[in-house]
């Protein structure tokens, strides 16, 4: 049985009010729904309004029109205090945190629940310990903020979120300035938070192949076509990916997840290969020397790639045939044409 | 267990710097321009009689008050820094860069040179205009410096508003000078240079007051400062009313900076270079630890130059600005230095 969604809003127009009485609507008539227990992923390019839509559902920044509603309740109508407890977010901001330990920083989490003076009772330590266990910081929480990687501190950040115990998360770009071990822990982290404590989490990424492996479920925004969300795989089979990025140039490839260059290919060669892994990085090496690839055998292309093994490819070009002992002579070979 | 650790040092630096709070300020009494041997000293503050019956007047409407002074003032500069600082995410922020008290000084500049003989003819609402005055201007940079501050970002940019703003203070400033009356202008002079004896004894309660109810407010915001360091937006989130807090922040900040000000003249480098020193020694900047650690060490450090002032004994006093860059320059230069190694610099 499918959960109510947390987040919802209909006919939701999003912008911003530029000095007097102009305004600049970034998108209109967006229908949202985010759902507890997954991890949404927003996608879309650089423009496209993705900070500006989770600033709106964040309460950071009214909608121009519409109304976004959390559990059932408009958004305006949730104190300051309720929103704190309701919706954490993890920002890009420049912080000044770096003469605090990682404790501290997660106890900041706690605000919204505790008194005026903010003195943590034993629940709340408890909290805290949880949140730092959870995202595997808990060897590290006496060390100061400075001293950490960036993988770090967004492994701090979202314990921060964590620890302030909200239904719903919104990450802006948490994988930005990341190598990749920190970006895929953290979006495992994410992941496994949405799911073992039921949190809905939505975050803005670039990272697409992350996204896909991880995600939920998908909000693909675009300029064009507005937000277009769903299953990831759904999004994925019905060619959804194909235009988030509407540049001839990119083309998105289904079987591996990941966008390409547009190849532009003028020759065409028969490649066979039995070999799942040779056979795709054989046919990467053709596109990016502009050769198309074509798996059918019967074809009448004259050119024929063998490939047995990679250290043993033979160029069957009509009736010579050429022994190749790397992809490096392949190269060559092809250059030579 | 670390935690403990953390806990018993910052108990125990506290403890120590009230301790040695409490032994400058009492040293403070034994110092001044005229000798007075050590017995009569305490002679004078027990009430038993003293050799001269000057030295017990000096001990108690001279140095008493003034030691008091240099405890508070060193405490506000101090505290108004350390909320300037968290307030602009700006660790080089302060009450002189962002012409703040040269706001507080335009305003005790209009009251002195453009009021004219209606203040220096009435004592007491002389007094309290001077205040007001401070007040306002001080309360007036810092709204422009806010006001500039939600759309320019970048640190350093503020900070060079600040010192145009300023600049553009001490103009206004000269030019009142220009046009007032010799006497008026040697008063105000005087006042610029910086005095901790300005205070008299009668004016010392509302000093007081003043300055104690803008590090209570300081302290009360202990927790919205502390989210902040996180940023407006993260602390918003973390339910801090923004709006309410930076105007408490102001309004605790115009307090401590103006009432100073006004009393004491402009004292430079105090608010600067103090929540540096104390954010070395505690190694955080956690305000709830921080804001007592920066108080004690803004009181340490101005009564320390008050002692020094003092030093040329009977060749008279060295103004306190003339000592204060003494210990507060050499401070940030080692903060600039050391940035990439000083943990609060990388946020």
């Amino acid at each position: 049985m499918k959960s109510a969604p947390v987040i919802s809003a209909q006919h939701l127009d999003i912008g911003y009010h530029t000095g007097r009485e102009g305004v600049k609507r970034v998108h209109t008539n967006l229908d949202i729904k985010l759902y507890p227990g997954e991890l949404t992923c927003l996608l879309g390019a650089n423009g496209a309004g993705k900070s500006t839509l989770l600033r709106t559902l964040s309460g950071a920044q009214p909608p121009l029109s519409g109304s976004v509603c959390i559990n059932g309740r408009p958004l305006k109508e949730i104190d300051r205090h309720t929103l704190s407890q309701t919706i954490g977010v993890v920002l890009t901001d420049k912080t000044a945190i770096g003469g605090l330990t990682v404790r501290e920083v997660v106890a900041l989490g706690r605000q919204p629940h505790t008194g005026f003076f903010g003195i943590l009772s034993a629940h709340d330590k408890h909290i805290v310990d949880e949140a730092l266990n959870a995202c595997g910081i808990a060897d590290k929480g006496t060390r100061y903020m400075a001293s950490l990687s960036d993988g770090e501190r967004q492994k701090v950040m979202i314990a921060k979120a964590l620890a302030q115990e909200c239904p719903i998360v919104l990450l802006d770009e948490p994988t930005a300035f990341l190598d990749i071990v920190s970006r895929i822990e953290v979006m495992s982290l994410l992941h496994r938070i949405a799911t073992e404590h039921h949190r809905a989490i939505l975050l803005s990424t670039h990272d697409i192949e992350q996204a896909l492996v991880l995600s939920d479920r998908l909000w693909l925004l675009s300029r064009e076509k507005g937000l277009s969300s769903g299953v990831t795989e759904d999004l994925i089979l019905s060619g959804c990916l194909d235009t988030l990025f509407p540049h001839s140039d990119i083309h998105f490839d289904p079987l591996h997840g990941s966008y390409y260059p547009t190849v532009h290919r003028h020759k065409s060669v028969t490649v066979v290969c039995h070999d799942e892994t040779l056979l795709h990085w054989a046919i990467n090496l053709l596109n990016r020397n502009g050769y198309g690839a074509t798996l059918d055998n019967t074809s009448p292309s004259h050119t024929i790639l063998r490939i047995e093994s990679r250290n043993l490819i033979h160029w069957q070009e009509g009736a010579t045939t050429t022994t190749l002992h790397s992809f490096e002579e392949l190269v060559q070979q092809i250059q030579r044409q | 267990m670390n935690k403990k650790c953390n806990i018993s040092y910052s108990t125990l630096l506290i403890a120590v710097l009230a301790l040695l709070t409490t032994l400058l300020w009492i040293g403070n009494l034994f110092v001044g321009s005229v000798a007075i041997p050590a017995e009569e000293v305490i002679n004078a503050l027990t009430g038993e009689p003293c050799t001269k019956e000057s030295w017990r007047y000096i001990i108690v409407e001279s140095r008493i008050p003034q030691a008091i002074t240099a405890l508070l003032a060193g405490c506000s500069l101090a505290v108004a820094g350390l909320l300037l600082q968290t307030t602009f995410n700006n660790p080089l922020a302060g009450p002189s860069i962002l012409g703040i008290d040269t706001g507080a000084a335009l305003g005790v500049a209009l009251v002195m040179l453009a009021g004219g003989s209606w203040i220096a003819s009435s004592g007491i609402s002389g007094f309290f205009a001077t205040i007001l005055g401070a007040f306002l201007g001080a309360v007036a940079v810092l709204a422009v410096i806010l006001f500039f501050s939600t759309f320019v970002r970048n640190n350093l940019m503020l900070l060079i508003i600040g010192m145009m703003v300023g600049y553009l203070t001490s103009s206004l400033i000269s030019l009142l000078n220009f046009f007032a009356s010799a006497n008026q202008v040697h008063a105000y002079t005087m006042w610029g240079m910086g005095n901790l004896g300005g205070v008299s004894l009668e004016q010392l309660p509302w000093y007081s007051a003043a300055s104690v109810c803008g590090l209570l407010i300081a302290f009360l915001l202990a927790k919205p400062l502390n989210a902040m360091l996180l940023g407006a937006r993260y602390a918003e989130n973390l339910g801090v009313n923004i709006a309410l807090t930076r105007n408490l922040l102001l309004l605790a900040t115009g307090l401590l900076t103006a009432t100073t000000t006004a009393f004491c003249g402009p004292i430079t480098f105090i608010g600067l270079s103090v929540p540096h020193i104390a954010r070395l020694l505690l190694r955080s900047s956690n305000h709830n630890t921080l804001l007592p650690v920066t108080m004690l060490c803004g009181a340490i450090v101005l009564l320390l130059c008050n002692m020094l002032s003092v030093l040329p004994g009977s060749h008279g006093i060295i103004p306190i600005n003339a000592v204060t860059p003494l210990i507060g320059a050499p401070v940030i230069i080692y903060v600039i230095v050391n940035q990439k190694k000083i943990n609060y610099f990388n946020g």
